[in-house]
Formats: C-alpha cells, structure tokens, sequence
C-alpha cells in the first residue's frame, strides 16, 4: 500500500491571539503519501499558504499553531512530530527533508548575485562535498529542466522576466533533491507550454528521486490534468478530498462543482461564465452550520444550522474520498 | 504597419498606438567572452507594431520571457527604447521622468505583473490608494470624500466591506487580494489607457472573472483603452476584442480572439493552443505523454536562431525559415488574421504552403 510521508491531523492555525485571532486554518486532516503529487486549491483567502507554512513551521508572525499534529515519515527511521521539534531537529527537518517554493518568491533571489552563484552557493551548503565543477553542472541542468538557457546563467535576477525568475526558483527547489517539495502558486507568471515542460519535468524527476510534491495553486484545471489527488479548501477547512480524475469526473461538493465550471473554456462553444455568486467567508464572523451555504445554490433546510463533518459518502468509491457536505452524509465522519 | 490594424473591430478611436518598437538590453561581457564577435545584448522586443482604440482591449500572449512586459514598460515609457515610436493621441511622445513623465502616466497607467513586490510592505491599503488618488487629483472634497472615493476604489475590485480591508497592511492580505489592491491603486489615477501586466494571474478562477468582468466594464463605462498581458490565453479568448502572440521578442500572429483562439495559424500559437490544461486529459497523462510536439527549450535572446526566431522547434520550418525573417503574412480566413510564418507565404522553392 501507499506510504504516508506527512500526515497532517487537525491542524489548526491562526493569526493573533485571543479575541482578535483570526482562524486562518480550522481542524485540518490531510495525509500526502509517498512519491505522491498532491494538489491544493481553493479561493484566495481560503488558507492554502497558511496550511502550508503552518506545516513547515515557517508561518510569518503573527501566525501561530494553536492545535493538531504534524507528523513526517523519515525514509528509515520512526515518525516524528515536527510540531514537538526543538529548534535544532526543526532545522534539520527543514534543510534536509523539505523544499519549498513560495508564492511570489521570484522576488527572493537576491538582486545583487548573479543567478549562476546563488544555484551553485545553495547546492554547496547542502552538499559540501561536490566539487565546484559538479555544483556547475547541477546548476546548469536544473536551468535546463526549467527551460532557461545556457547564456542567461550569468544574469542578475532584475534582469529576467517574472517568470524566468519564478523558474530559477523552482530549479533551485529541486536541486536540494529533498523528500517533500511544497509548491505554493509556482507556476502563476508561466505560458502553459512552460508550465506544462516544468510540470513534466517535475514528475519524470519524482518518479527517478521518489520525492512527494505538495503543489498550491488556484488553477484546479491544472491540477486535474497533473496532481493524483486533490484537496479543496474553503474558509479554512477541507471540503473535498479526493483522486484527480474522481474529483473531476463526479465533484460531489457544490463549491467544487462552482470552481470547476468558472473556467473560461479554451475549447467548443463560448460559456457564459457565471463564477461564484457572492464573496468568500470573513474569517472573522463565519457563517453558522456549512460556511458555504450562503452561496450554495444547492443549500436546504440544515445547512444554515448543522456543520458537516468530513467523512467519506455512501456511493460507489466512496471509500478513495471525503466531502464535507451534508447532500452526502459521512459513513465514517472522522471523529472531531 | 502589420494587417493586424485593419479592419478587425469596428473601428473606434486610436488612443495609443506604436510602430517599429525595439529593446536590447545590452549584457556586461565577462573575460571569456571578449574573444567572441557577437555584440552582447538580449533582443527583448523587436520590431513591434501595435494600436489601442478607445474601449477596446488587446491581449498580448506568449512564452514566459519572449518580452511582453518589456513592451508594457515601453508603452509606459518606464526603459528608454533602443527604436521605435510611441504615439499618445497621435502626437509622438518621448518622456524621460518629471512633470511630462507624470502627466503622460496620469493617463496611461501600468498595473504590474507582481502585487508582491509593487506594494510597500510599510504602507496600509489606505495609504496606498490615497496617494494615487491625491496624486491624480481624485481624492474628492474633505474627509468624507475621501473616504467615499476610498470605499468606492475598493468595492470595485470587490475588496467589500471596505472597513474590513483599507487599515490593513499588505503582508495581512492574501496573495489574491494584494493584487487586488495594486489594481484599485491603478484605478485610482482615472487614466485612458490601461497597460495590465498579467493582472489575475495571482487570482483565483472566480475572483478572476469578477476581476476581469470588472475591467471590461471600467473599459465600456469609461472608455479605456486596455493592453491585456496574459499567459492564460482562454481569458483573451474570453476579455479581448484582438489577440497578439509574441514568442522571442516579435510579435508572431495577430488577429480577432475568437479567431486566434480557435484558429491559431502560426505553429507557437498551435503548441501554445494545444498545451493548454485539458481536464479530459486526466492524472498521469503527462507523465504518460511522450513524443509533445515542438518541445524543446526556448531560444537564446542574445544570440536569437537566424530566420524565423521558432524554427530550431517548429515541426513544420522548412529551408527558408532557417534563413529569411518571416514577415505578417495574411492567413486568409479572416480579415485581419496574420501570421508571420512562411506557412502561408507563396509557394517556395520546396512548395510547402496551405
Ligand atoms: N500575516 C497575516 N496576518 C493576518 N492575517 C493573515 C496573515 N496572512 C494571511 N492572513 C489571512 O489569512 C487568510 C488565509 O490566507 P492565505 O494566505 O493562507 O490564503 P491563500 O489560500 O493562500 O490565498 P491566495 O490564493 O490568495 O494566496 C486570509 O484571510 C488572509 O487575509
Ligand atoms: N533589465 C534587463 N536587463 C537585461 N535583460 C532584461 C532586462 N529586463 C528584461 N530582460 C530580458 O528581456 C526578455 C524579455 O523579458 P520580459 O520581462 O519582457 O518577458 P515577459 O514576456 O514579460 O515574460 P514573463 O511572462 O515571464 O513575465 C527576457 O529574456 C529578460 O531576461
Ligand atoms: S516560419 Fe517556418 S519555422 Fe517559423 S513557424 Fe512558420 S513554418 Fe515554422
Ligand atoms: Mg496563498
Ligand atoms: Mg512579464
């Protein structure tokens, strides 16, 4: 069977204290395998960068992790909860398992070094023992496998497009080699051949390293076509978790349904595109019962009053997906 | 002039229009390189014809890096150009900072490609839009105008209610809603072209559309004229009464975007068509998916292939297209459709055409 890697149970993280804290991720349970590609989406706002700080451990203040469990699956060795780590092992865990790209990071390489070093100078300090000619050579092929060639490796980053720099990012990401790559929005500034080349280049590369990805984005079409499962949240919650093609075939959550028919088709007949009627939760002051009735076009009587629980539905392959949503009672809901 | 010009939309009042547009970013040879001839500079933009009418927009598509942000920098007069004519109401212009710089962006304003780096993480929301509205003359009579002409910048990129966002600082909003914001601060200046640089690429699909139909709504309301940057070409498809595609610095094909869309003619437009995520294509075909068409990685900018700057990854490049500059050509199933392939030039030698 598929191994965990990070198992993530009921996280929940805010910002601020007390009163003003604003519970950015509510009671989250999400498991990314092994050599799996696991993608997130949901409405801006809904919590997906905090989700994925918050498991990292990286959250920006005042960000704080008032409750839940991480807990990472080493290769060899037992489990352990990063969320208990002491400050040493935290760092550890961080350079040696976990690679991250964040959203916007195109504005992180420093402007005053030329790209070429700042490969080649992180290479060096996770793998001391490569010679300057290898650290070269591993910089250069992960430029190629990002598509930027050869003669800009001596660039200085202002002078690289937006997605340029968002590639060399990504690049840098993967010649860390680490166990869990998280993604957050890497390919926004990119044209779809190029994110298409980067994506597959990222799963030939996971298949040869064995690395799990977790990969944020907005864009749920992508991650119908690339990710093997997908995860839907909304105002802080999963609401939906399920395979790629599953979730696409069959969107049981009607926010789900609302994200996935909001894209402009590219192919047939113009649609009319109607979105999501209305705006997303404050966080704030969150509807009572489903924090998505008030824009459900399918809500009836308990919505307003019942929250409910994520659990796997009573349908054919129920078992494989979890939905949070009361038109598909849990036969399992996981204990809260 | 390219055909594009002709006769693609009703015709409306040219507001911004450039000929001719070229950038080279000259590159600081190293040691090793002197010994080389070649004379060391990124051809970002070349030779670049386009026209914005008054409530009308055009897309601007292509690859990452083929220099589409170059030519938003250049219309806004934001680098100097290395060649080439800018024409504000018909009246050739050439600003370098100051007071004509400032009165030329009151009236064509640039939203950039990213929220993160173009607000100040110092400043409040609030601060941010009054300063463009103070800057522009907007900011209405006393507090309470202010504050109206505040609400309503941010009701306008849907950031409602107003209280819960204009004391915030941008590290508090999500990427999505800094965005936003950056956008409501363009507005703010109440100018007649808009040049967007990838403007919802951040956002997500839904607010995306409000963004977009909110643009397009500003555009028939005011009569803007939009320059629309975007990788994501269903949405030009969807937002743009014309499409331009550049790949490698020119301009490749131009034409109606339901047209272009549908009926991509230059064979980067058709990868580009092709490429785009299709959810009928389920998980695992990627990886599954071996021999992609013009795959390959993008050309060198500072040394771009001779010919036709595509042929190095075109399926179809025939002798010719390794040595001649493929000039607009048109493609001949709509008026104003062209391509710049010699695809759909007259019969060469080898009698390779359509
Ligand atoms: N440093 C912070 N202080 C206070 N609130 C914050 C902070 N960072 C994020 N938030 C709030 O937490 C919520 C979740 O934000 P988050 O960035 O996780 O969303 P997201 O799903 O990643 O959105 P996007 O798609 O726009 O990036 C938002 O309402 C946001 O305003
Ligand atoms: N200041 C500069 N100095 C040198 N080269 C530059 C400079 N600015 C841009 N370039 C180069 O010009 C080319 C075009 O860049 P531009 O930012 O216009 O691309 P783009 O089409 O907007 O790409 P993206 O979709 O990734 O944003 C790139 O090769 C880039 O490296
Ligand atoms: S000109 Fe030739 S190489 Fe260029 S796109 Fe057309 S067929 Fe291909
Ligand atoms: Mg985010
Ligand atoms: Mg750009």
């Amino acid at each position: 069977m598929r191994q965990p890697v990070l198992e993530i149970r009921n996280l929940d993280v805010g910002y601020g204290l007390g009163d003003v804290a604003l519970r950015a991720v509510r009671d989250v349970s999400l498991t990314l395998h092994r050599g799996e590609v696991l993608g997130l989406a949901g409405e801006s706002g809904s919590g997906k960068s905090t989700l994925a700080y918050g498991v990292t451990r990286l959250l920006p203040p005042p960000g704080v992790i008032t409750g839940g469990e991480v807990v990472y699956h080493p290769e060899n060795g037992s489990p352990y909860d990063v969320l208990a780590l002491g400050d040493r092992e935290l760092r550890a865990f961080r350079w040696a398992e976990t690679a991250i790209v964040f959203q916007g990071a195109m504005n992180s390489l420093n402007p005053v070094h030329r790209i070429s070093v700042q490969l080649t100078d992180v290479i060096a300090a996770h793998q001391p023992d490569l010679s300057a000619r290898a650290r070269a050579e591993r910089a250069r092929e992960m430029l190629r496998l990002v598509g930027i060639a050869a003669d800009r490796m001596d660039a200085y980053p202002h002078q690289l497009s937006g997605g340029m720099r968002q590639r060399v990012m990504i690049g840098m990401a993967l010649a860390l080699q680490p166990q869990i790559v998280i993604m957050d929005e890497p390919t926004t500034a990119l044209d779809v051949v190029m994110q298409r080349q980067i994506l597959r280049q990222l799963v030939a590369l996971r298949e040869r390293l064995g690395f799990s990805v977790i990969f944020i984005t907005h864009d749920l079409s992508l991650l119908v076509e690339f990710a093997d499962r997908i995860a839907i949240m909304y105002g802080g919650r999963i609401v939906e978790e399920a395979p790629a093609s599953a979730l696409y075939r069959d969107a049981l959550h009607p926010y789900t349904a609302g994200l996935l028919g909001s894209f402009p088709a590219l192919r047939g007949p113009r649609r009319d595109l109607t979105g999501i009627p209305g705006s997303p939760p404050d966080l704030t002051s969150m509807p009572t019962g489903c924090s998505f009735h008030p824009r459900c076009p399918k809500a009836f009587e308990p919505c307003p009053v019942t929250i409910p629980p994520l659990g796997s539905p009573d349908t054919p392959g129920g078992s494989t997906r979890t939905v949070a949503c009361l038109l598909h009672p849990a036969t399992n809901p996981e204990v809260r | 002039m390219t055909p594009s010009t002709s006769a693609v939309a009703p015709v409306s009042e040219v507001v911004l229009d450039a000929a001719g547009l070229t950038k080279h970013f000259p590159v600081r040879r190293r040691l090793r390189d002197l010994l080389s001839r070649h004379a060391g500079a990124v051809h970002a933009v070349d030779d670049v014809n386009l026209t914005l009418r008054r409530g009308q927009v055009v897309a601007l598509v292509g690859e990452s890096g083929s220099g589409k942000s170059t030519v938003a920098r250049l219309l806004a007069q934001l680098h100097p150009r290395t060649g080439g004519e800018i024409r504000l109401n018909g009246e050739a212009v050439t600003v370098r900072g100051g007071r004509r710089f400032r009165a030329y962006a009151k009236r064509v304003q640039m939203i950039f490609q990213d929220p993160f780096a173009s607000l100040n993480p110092v400043h409040s929301v609030r601060y941010h839009l009054t300063r463009s509205l103070r800057i522009h003359g907007r900011a209405g009579e006393g507090k309470d105008g202010l504050d109206q002409a505040l609400t309503a910048l941010l009701s306008q990129v849907q950031l409602t209610p107003a209280e819960r966002y204009i004391d915030k600082f941008p590290h508090e909003l999500s990427g999505g809603q800094r965005q936003r914001v950056a956008i409501a601060r363009a507005l703010g200046a109440g100018p007649e072209v808009l040049l967007a640089d990838e403007p919802v690429s951040m956002l997500d699909v839904s607010i995306r559309l409000g963004v977009l139909n909110l643009l397009r709504d500003l555009k028939d309301r005011l009569d803007l004229a939009i320059l629309y940057i975007t990788h994501d070409i269903a949405s030009a498809r969807y937002f743009a009464d014309e499409t331009l595609v550049m790949y490698a610095g020119r301009l490749v094909e131009g034409g109606d975007s339901e047209t272009v869309t549908q009926r991509p003619a230059h064979p980067y437009t058709q990868l580009l068509i092709d490429s785009a995520p299709d959810p009928d294509r389920v998980a695992g075909a990627v990886a599954a998916e071996v021999a992609d068409r013009g795959d390959g990685e993008p050309p060198s900018l500072i040394r771009p292939p001779e010919g036709c700057r595509f042929h190095p990854r075109c399926p179809h490049a025939m002798a010719r297209c390794t040595t001649d500059l493929p000039i607009p050509l048109p493609v001949g199933d709509r008026d104003g459709h062209w391509a710049a392939c010699w695809l759909y030039g007259e019969p060469s030698a080898e009698g390779v055409a359509p």
